[in-house]
């Protein structure tokens, strides 16, 4: 059993087995283990990073160290739809910024945050990749390119009226 | 006939996987064709794309082909009429993208089945690992690549032979060999399209390595934001293991080493190889002091040898055609050919593979067919946060390492974001530091500090606070920073800021003295205003205000209040008369 003194929601630990049986034996695994454990629950509780830090032998400290330290970690739940908005150079001139800003005042959510409905979470992340179609965002990975202010609220208010909200 | 649909990331994020399940739909059981899938050609610009083959014979090539083509593209393959597909044919013109290149490293990008060992072997794939293994020992191996000057693709430009020497010389019953795919530099995804579209080139490329250093594993650090390049060489890894081209014994030569994927985790600093080692390792990515450099001491302290993917997939081209071959490519001081990725206000952006030595209005202008929607091309960037902005008048220096560092700038991975007149170049360098601020580790307190500092001077300078003597002072930070910083990251920060000071400080003495933004780039040094002469009262630009600043009756000119306005720039895109000023 984790030895987890937190006081959130606790999550189902049980899900975790597989990935510890193979990957807890070494502490160079961890951010394959956290990875995974993202996979899972979608981001990464607190009492699941207690869980693999006992499991792999490393403080709790050691654990919340390497989730902090990559943007690719998320220590809060994410809405149904991740919104990833390229802050490539690419985009950055093509006017991401103006999308970006567009996005975060129709939904009413800065980066990081997630709508209260929990529909959309917005994440301004490192460049995706596709500089040609810049400016770019990804919604549950699928790419929407070109982008203007209007396109762009033009696309979540699809994704809105498709889930009846 | 072969229908072959271009599948790298590019092409679906442009809709290339509904063309696919488009024709897959108007297909019937007994077509005289079949579909495949490519990986990436670089075209970025014209995706998604469609080529039709005979064979090996290049019959068409379909462009910016949309599900609605389904149906004639389908037509054409059934009855061999190929003018049923004229309208969405390549042009000429465009053809030139691709017939002004000189291809090794992307020689086989969007021309096989990046999943299929086949399609590879018959590229001529393995015959230089065969050669390799047996027929030279690894020290004519490391001399060959030597011969070839082949040099890092990265953006250090270090010789690839030296680093290779320095890990073979090292004494250890267990190395290892690591390509660094951890592209983190914003505007660059060659890598990503090597990996992507040819996955058994860096395999082989590797394993060649791997031979010369005497290495028993390969590891592969991929950035986890390119999913299809991590799936694509896990196949590709399953293939070679089954194939023996992997694992014990390979082709019977008696010389072993296996190979994994391990997928980062977003940070940029990994990038650099000592805080990808740290990564590898499952800790923070933080760079470690040098000495011991990894070909001594690496990962798990074992001797290691890390390249990058451009430079491996060059590898085999070597062993086949000789290093001669290579090096009569380019330039005194840097050999053969380069990839680059072409994006900002490009006409053609995509990924440009040329030798050493030609110019950078070869590329911009000969390759990327100048500036889009006629405007004036103003810089562009090289090297992405660690490199520096080239001015107009420098697009005639040489794609060269030492040229283009003398400029200030560097080669850096091949990131080109071009600009033009409307991109503030005192904006670009606070982008720049924000994201090196964002990405520094924290590990040494110049970089940590340095680039906090350097950001919030370039802050205050955009919002019009900027103040006597920043300019001085930012020239006075950036030295400390590249003289104190621990790793490349911190020491090649401020080449942004220190270039755009160079070719450009008109526009930050612009924005300190005059609270102006030449480019009108800068939101808060804006001023927008009605030309009552222009303005019809078409009452358009007062409907579009997100801020209901504008106001006037129906035919009558129409007025901004300033203090209400907050600049966005909605009433600019709406007016059809251009009545809109901004200043």
């Amino acid at each position: 059993m984790c030895q987890c003194n937190c006081h959130g929601p606790k999550s189902d630990l049980s899900l975790l087995d597989d990935v510890l049986k193979e990957y807890a034996g070494s502490s160079s695994n961890l951010i394959t283990i956290l990875q995974k454990a993202q996979n899972i629950y979608g981001y990464l509780p607190k009492d699941v990073m207690y869980c693999i830090a006992d499991k792999v032998g490393i403080t709790p400290a050691d654990v919340m160290g390497v989730a902090t330290f990559y943007s690719q970690f998320r220590l809060t739940p994410i809405g149904k739809y991740l919104i990833m908005s390229c802050q490539g150079t690419a985009c950055h001139v093509n006017g991401s910024e103006r999308v970006t800003a567009a996005i975060s005042e129709y939904l009413g959510i800065g980066n990081g945050e997630t709508t209260a409905d929990g529909l959309f979470t917005l994440e301004n992340v490192a460049c995706l990749g596709c500089c040609s179609l810049a400016p770019v965002i990804m919604i549950n990975g699928e790419a929407y390119g070109n982008l203007t202010p209007d396109s762009a609220v033009a696309v979540l208010k699809g994704i809105q009226e498709k889930e009846g909200k | 006939m072969r229908i072959v649909i271009g599948e790298g990331s590019c092409g679906i994020a442009a809709g290339a996987s509904k063309v696919h399940k488009a024709i897959e739909a108007v297909m019937t059981a007994n077509e005289p064709f079949s579909l495949g899938s490519t990986g990436c050609i670089g075209m970025c610009f014209l995706e998604p794309i469609v080529d039709l083959y005979d064979g090996k014979t290049l019959l068409r090539r379909l462009v910016k082909v949309t599900a609605d083509d389904a149906v004639s593209i389908v037509e054409a393959a059934r009855s061999g009429d190929l003018s049923k597909v004229d309208s969405i044919t390549i042009s000429a013109e465009d053809e030139e993208f691709l017939n002004r290149q000189t291809r090794i490293a992307l020689r086989h990008c969007g021309l096989i089945d990046p999943v299929s060992l086949d399609d590879y072997r018959e590229a001529d794939g393995y015959q230089a690992l065969e050669k390799a293994l047996k027929t030279m020992t690894p020290e004519q191996v490391i001399e060959e690549i030597k011969i070839s000057g082949l040099a890092g693709r990265g953006g250090a430009g270090f010789p690839t032979w030296f680093k290779w020497n320095a890990a073979r010389q090292s004494v250890s019953d267990t190395k290892y060999l690591i390509c660094n795919a951890d592209e983190g530099d914003p505007g660059a995804f060659m890598d990503r399209a090597v990996i992507e579209s040819d996955p058994h080139s860096l395999i082989e490329g590797m394993l060649i390595g791997a031979y010369a250093i005497g290495a028993c594993e390969m590891i592969v650090y991929v950035r986890a934001e390119y999913p299809l390049a991590i799936a694509n060489l896990e196949i590709a890894i399953a293939q070679a293991k089954k194939a023996n081209l992997l694992g014990e014994n390979i082709l019977g030569t008696g010389f072993s080493c296996d190979m994994r994927i391990k997928a980062g985790a977003g940070a940029f600093v990994c990038g650099e190889e000592t805080a990808l080692i740290e990564s590898l390792e499952g800790k923070r990515g933080m760079p470690r002091l040098k000495p011991p450099v990894p070909a001594q001491k690496g990962y798990m302290d074992e001797p290691s040898n890390i390249n990058n993917v451009e430079t491996f997939a060059n590898v085999s081209w070597i062993i086949n055609n000789g290093g001669e071959a290579f090096a009569a490519m380019g330039t005194e001081n840097s050999k053969g050919t380069k990839v680059f990725a072409l994006t900002g206000k490009i006409r053609k952006g995509g990924l440009v593979e040329i030798p050493m030595g030609k110019t950078l209005r070869d590329v911009i202008y000969g390759i990327g067919g100048g500036i889009r929607d006629n405007k004036e091309f103003k810089a562009v960037q090289m090297g992405g946060p660690s490199g520096g902005c080239i001015p107009k008048e420098l697009l005639d220096t040489f794609i060269d390492y030492k040229a283009l560092a003398a400029t200030g700038a560097i080669m850096g991975s091949g990131g080109m974001v071009v600009m033009d007149e409307s991109t503030c170049m005192v904006g670009m360098a606070k982008f720049f530091l924000d994201f090196t601020a964002l990405e520094s580790c924290g590990k040494c307190v110049h970089c940590r500090i340095g680039t906090a500092r350097m950001q919030e001077i370039l802050t205050r300078i955009v919002k019009g606070e900027g103040k006597d003597g920043d300019i001085e002072l930012l020239e006075e930070l950036c030295e400390a920073v590249k003289d104190g910083a621990l790793c490349g990251l911190g020491q090649t920060a401020p080449n942004p800021v220190l270039t755009t000071i160079r070719y450009f400080r008109n526009e930050y003495e612009a924005h300190i003295k005059e609270k102006k933004c030449p480019a009108k780039e800068c939101v808060d040094l804006l001023t927008y205003s009605i030309d009552a002469e222009a303005c019809r009262g078409c009452t358009l630009c007062a409907k579009k205000c997100p801020a209901h600043a504008i106001s006037g009756a129906v035919k009558q000119a129409h007025v901004i209040n300033s203090e209400a306005c907050i600049r966005c720039g909605q009433c600019v895109n709406s007016c059809r008369f251009g009545a809109i000023i901004v200043e």
